[in-house]
């Protein structure tokens, strides 16, 4: 059955495609505040959808409510700037419909894990094909200052003025539980960590969650500098590289073996362990992403930055078209005069 | 013994038993033969909210009731003729819905001391002389089916369960049904199982047969054909015709069809049927919540569906704020809200009209949505229609109201030919060098549809208010009060597109009944009885709820009184009252029951008294 969104999927792109960052600015000027951590990632995505190869009209970007989610206006493509905590249910209507979309969501912390907590373990758990780009800055900025979902305990804030109460979600060990296929972590100071990441998460076909760690100057400034700073970050982070051993420390002295399950730091300079005893990391084994993802908040050990889990399961929107697919072969497939008729009727 | 035949008009029957007694099937079968007959057909099944209620127990009664005729009837009948009770509890339950005369056919199987016991009967009422007052026929149907069974190698279970078959074989014979509908669709369920598809066949001929041979059943009646309009008909509840309604509306728009939605009762065989919908090519998805299924919609159609989100009271109020972005988004989008006894909870499988208010008013800020309403379950096919119509063409969520009653009643459906239905056909938007995102149409007000994938018009939206035109965000006082004042003006404008306001009966006088959604076969069998007593009445029923037809204020300044049956607490009335300025009457019903039409004959009477 064909229908006017068919000519719409089906029209060639004329002449040639975007391939400057610069195509994906949009006209309007960007209102975070100065030194936002979302600058910087608005600019890597904005590099990376020049190098995809994809149409501009072909994307769309979707987002909630918060400082991250005024995102889509500033990228010239298709854009939706919806209600607080639904972009991801808002995104799985586009891309059910429109598979040939490539469709991408800007979320923070509040909007995606807080009010729209639900929404992501479902979209995770359905593995719909987006790219879901999840601005973390452990406070809510929009509305001046709250703790988040993901404030550390303690956390002195406008609504917490002795101190947070709660305990904070862990969001790459959420997605992961939740089911989604691709879970990774990065920080707004490393650029080219970020191009990569989101480069994979566009071309990973399932749910791709990557939880950029960004700096609010304002209201939750230096959160992070342990793990973004130049000087603190050799010791307090581990990248994951898929197929590397996890090494780290400013000298690159010092690894990650397991003990058990149980991860542990190890000297490479004490003489008892070299490279070769040092925790492999395998993007696929889903077994140790949650070992990895479970170091977040650990004492002691390095917090991890990079992709946790990249695995391959088919996505909701493919398996909708196979479903339909299949039944457009069906008996009767396409005969609404029957449907309309049902089984039982008669003639007058 | 020689029997004597009586003709009558119409009749209501009721088939009542323990839910796994299989009444919905006895009911439906017999509805459909009677509309294959000719007779007109209303019914509705009526089944316990529990999921397996334990047997024989009163809250475990499951009934199906039909009223069959040969005029028009327009409601499943307030009293019931002939009530087949398979048990005790079943005749405890609707023994005060049968009518003072009326025929009981009992199954004495079903009156055993357990029975009683599970009943809350002292003695069987089947003897104890408390029955005087209606004709009551006691056989053992159960025995009756072994006997008929008898030499068949069938499990005593499957023996045991057809008696909801013989009971509908007495009917048949009782009303003089044809059997070949029936058998026909016997020979469909168990075509495979030739052992029950026999069984059966042979159990329906044994129930005929009894009551053809039997003392008991002295007078066999007859009630000819309602000489309906030629074509094909079929039976249609208004969740199905819903379904069909927005699967058929899709195909019209040249669109595909997307649904979001979360079960509620009584809304969710709109998706059970949607979710079966493949080989017409329907995408849906059920969501992880109310707020999904409509988010999900809105996301749809900003990619280019005809989308749709099915709920009822309680969904809807979780559907609320996402309403209100697709008004300022204005996006097409169809609501469908199946009411249900509220508030909270309420009462989830019993129907009303409280939700008018809620879909009229219940947004943050200015937030204009078209209303219209459903009046039978039949038309719930046409106002779904309606409401793609509305929705595509002005650019904007439409609610549709149904309630339970019409979404789970089944009414005759005229099936229509796909080429009679209005186009609704739609054109996205493609020009990038006129293309402004707020630019409106000059006479509908309705902005582009401008879809992902078109080169050139890459665009923004968002829930911040726009700027005129450009749909840029904008803080701007005046534009805001142009922005609030244009969509109010767009979903106003309607009113020139929907027709006028029809009165039936005296066109000026005394008094006017104003009748909207489901309560239109009451208040139609109501006014037909009391204009065949000759009394002055007029009827008007309204389909367009927001906005009313534009004839509507002076066909009120028409009637010294209007009078406005609804089942809530005077939803419409106070609509009515606040854009009119005038007082309106209300009857005013809210126990989780449809509207009867002796509760609208009798005030309307009074009121008739009380002019005079």
């Amino acid at each position: 059955m064909t229908t006017i969104i068919d000519e719409i999927i089906q029209r060639p792109h004329e002449g040639p495609l975007a391939t400057s960052p610069k195509d994906f600015k949009a006209p309007i000027d960007v209102r975070w505040c100065a030194g936002c951590g979302g600058f910087s990632i608005l600019a890597q995505t904005q590099r990376i959808l020049a190098t995809l190869g994809i149409p501009k009209e072909k994307f769309v970007f979707i987002s909630g409510i918060g400082c991250s989610s005024r995102f889509p206006y500033y990228v010239d493509v298709y854009g939706m700037h919806t209600l607080h905590g639904r972009a991801l249910a808002i995104a799985s209507g586009v891309k059910i419909a429109r598979p040939d979309l490539s469709v991408w969501i800007a979320t923070g912390d509040g909007d995606g894990l807080s009010i729209g907590g639900n929404h992501f373990i479902h979209t995770a758990r359905r593995n719909v094909d987006l790219q879901v780009l999840l601005f973390n800055n452990a406070v809510y900025s929009l509305t001046k200052g709250q703790y988040s979902p993901t404030s550390l305990e303690g956390q002195i804030t406008k609504s917490s003025p002795l101190g947070v109460l709660d305990d904070p979600f862990n969001p790459a060990a959420l997605a992961l539980g939740a089911g989604a296929t691709f879970v990774a972590r990065a920080y707004d100071r490393d650029a080219k960590t970020m191009q990569y990441m989101f480069e994979r998460a566009a071309k990973h076909k399932g749910f791709a969650f990557v939880e950029v760690y960004a700096n609010c100057v304002i209201f939750n400034d230096g959160a992070f500098d342990e793990f973004t700073m130049k000087d603190s970050r050799p010791e307090h982070t581990v990248e994951l590289i898929h197929g590397q051993p996890l090494v780290f420390g400013a000298n690159q002295d010092k690894g990650i073996k397991l003990d058990g399950f149980q991860p542990i730091v190890v000297s490479l300079t004490d003489g008892k362990y070299s490279k070769d005893d040092l925790l492999v990391h395998n993007e696929k084994d889903s077994t140790l992403a949650y070992i990895l993802a479970n170091m977040t908040y650990a004492p002691g050990l390095p917090r991890p930055m990079g992709i946790f889990q990249a695995i391959d399961r088919p996505s909701y929107n493919e398996k909708v078209v196979w479903q339909l697919e299949h039944y457009a072969k069906a008996p009767g497939a396409g005969d609404l005069e029957a449907l309309l008729k049902g089984e039982d009727y008669w003639e007058i | 013994m020689e029997k004597k035949v009586e003709k009558l008009d119409r009749v209501t029957i009721r088939f009542a038993g323990d839910s796994g007694d299989g009444m919905q099937l006895s009911g439906t079968q017999f509805s459909n033969t009677s509309g294959t007959m000719g007779n007109d057909v209303n019914t509705f099944p009526d089944y316990p909210s529990e999921i397996r209620a334990p047997e024989g127990t009163l809250y475990g009664v499951s009934a199906y009731q039909i009223q069959f005729s040969s005029t028009r009837i327009h409601t499943y009948g307030d009293r019931i003729d002939v009530l087949v009770a398979m048990n005790a509890s079943s005749l405890k339950v609707n023994l005060p819905k049968v009518r003072k005369g009326g025929l009981i056919i009992a199954n004495t199987a079903g009156f055993g001391k357990k029975n009683l016991e599970l009943a809350k009967y002292e003695t069987n009422p089947l003897d104890d002389g408390s029955l005087k007052d209606y004709k009551v026929v006691s056989l053992d149907m159960v025995s009756e089916v072994r006997e008929a069974l008898k030499g068949l190698e069938l499990s005593p279970k499957n023996v045991d369960r057809s008696k909801n078959i013989f009971a509908l074989g007495i009917t048949y014979w009782l009303f003089d049904r044809e059997m070949n509908s029936t058998e026909k669709w016997l020979q469909t369920k168990f075509g495979k199982k030739p052992a029950l598809y026999e069984s059966n066949k042979r159990v329906l001929q044994a129930g005929y047969e009894y009551a053809k041979n039997s003392d008991l059943f002295p007078v066999q009646y007859k009630i000819e054909d309602a000489k309906l309009e030629k074509g094909i008909y079929r039976n249609i509840t208004g969740n199905e015709a819903c379904a069909i309604g927005l699967t058929v509306g899709a195909k019209k728009a040249n669109l595909p069809l997307f649904l979001g939605s979360y079960p509620i009762t009584p809304a969710t065989e709109i998706l059970h049927w949607i979710s079966g919908y493949k080989k017409y090519g329907v995408k849906h998805l059920q969501a992880e919540d109310e707020i999904a299924g409509i988010s999900s919609a809105i996301g749809a159609s900003f990619a280019g569906y005809l989308a749709a989100t099915t709920t009822s009271g309680p969904g809807l109020s979780l559907k609320v704020e996402a309403i209100g972005l697709a008004v300022i988004l204005e996006l097409p989008l169809v609501i469908i809200d199946v009411q249900r006894g509220g508030p909270s909870t309420g009462l989830p499988t019993k129907p009303e009209q409280s939700d008018l208010l809620m879909a009229m008013y219940g947004r943050h800020g200015e937030a204009p949505v078209p209303i219209v309403a459903a009046r039978s379950a039949a038309d719930c096919f046409y106002q779904t229609i309606e409401a793609i119509r509305i929705a595509l063409k002005y650019m904007t969520p439409v609610i549709l109201l149904t309630d339970g009653y019409l979404a789970q009643g089944t009414s005759p459906f005229k099936v229509p030919k796909i080429d009679e239905l209005p186009d609704l056909s739609v054109k996205f938007w493609t020009d990038p060098k006129t293309f402004q995102p707020y630019k409106r149409d000059p006479v509908t007000l309705a902005r582009p549809w401008a879809v992902p994938g078109t080169q050139g018009l890459e665009h923004r939206i968002g829930g911040l208010e726009k700027e005129d035109l450009t749909g840029l965000v904008s803080q701007d006082p005046l534009n805001h009060q142009k922005m609030v004042n244009l969509r109010a003006a767009k979903i106003e404008g309607i009113v020139n597109d929907i027709p006028p306001a029809v009165v039936e009966g005296e066109q000026e006088g005394d008094l006017l009944v104003i009748g909207w959604g489901g309560t239109y076969g009451a208040i139609t069998d109501a006014y037909n009885q009391l204009r065949s007593e000759g009394k002055k009445l007029s009827y008007c029923h309204l389909v367009h709820l927001n906005p009313l037809p534009s004839n509507l204020g002076d066909i009120l300044k028409r009637f010294k009184r209007v009078l406005v049956p609804e089942l809530n607490s005077g939803q419409l009335r106070t609509l009515l009252q606040a854009k009119y300025l005038r007082p309106i009457l209300g009857l005013n019903k809210v126990q989780g029951l449809p509207l009867k039409s002796d509760e609208v004959e009798d005030k309307i009477n009074e009121l008739l008294e009380e002019g005079k």
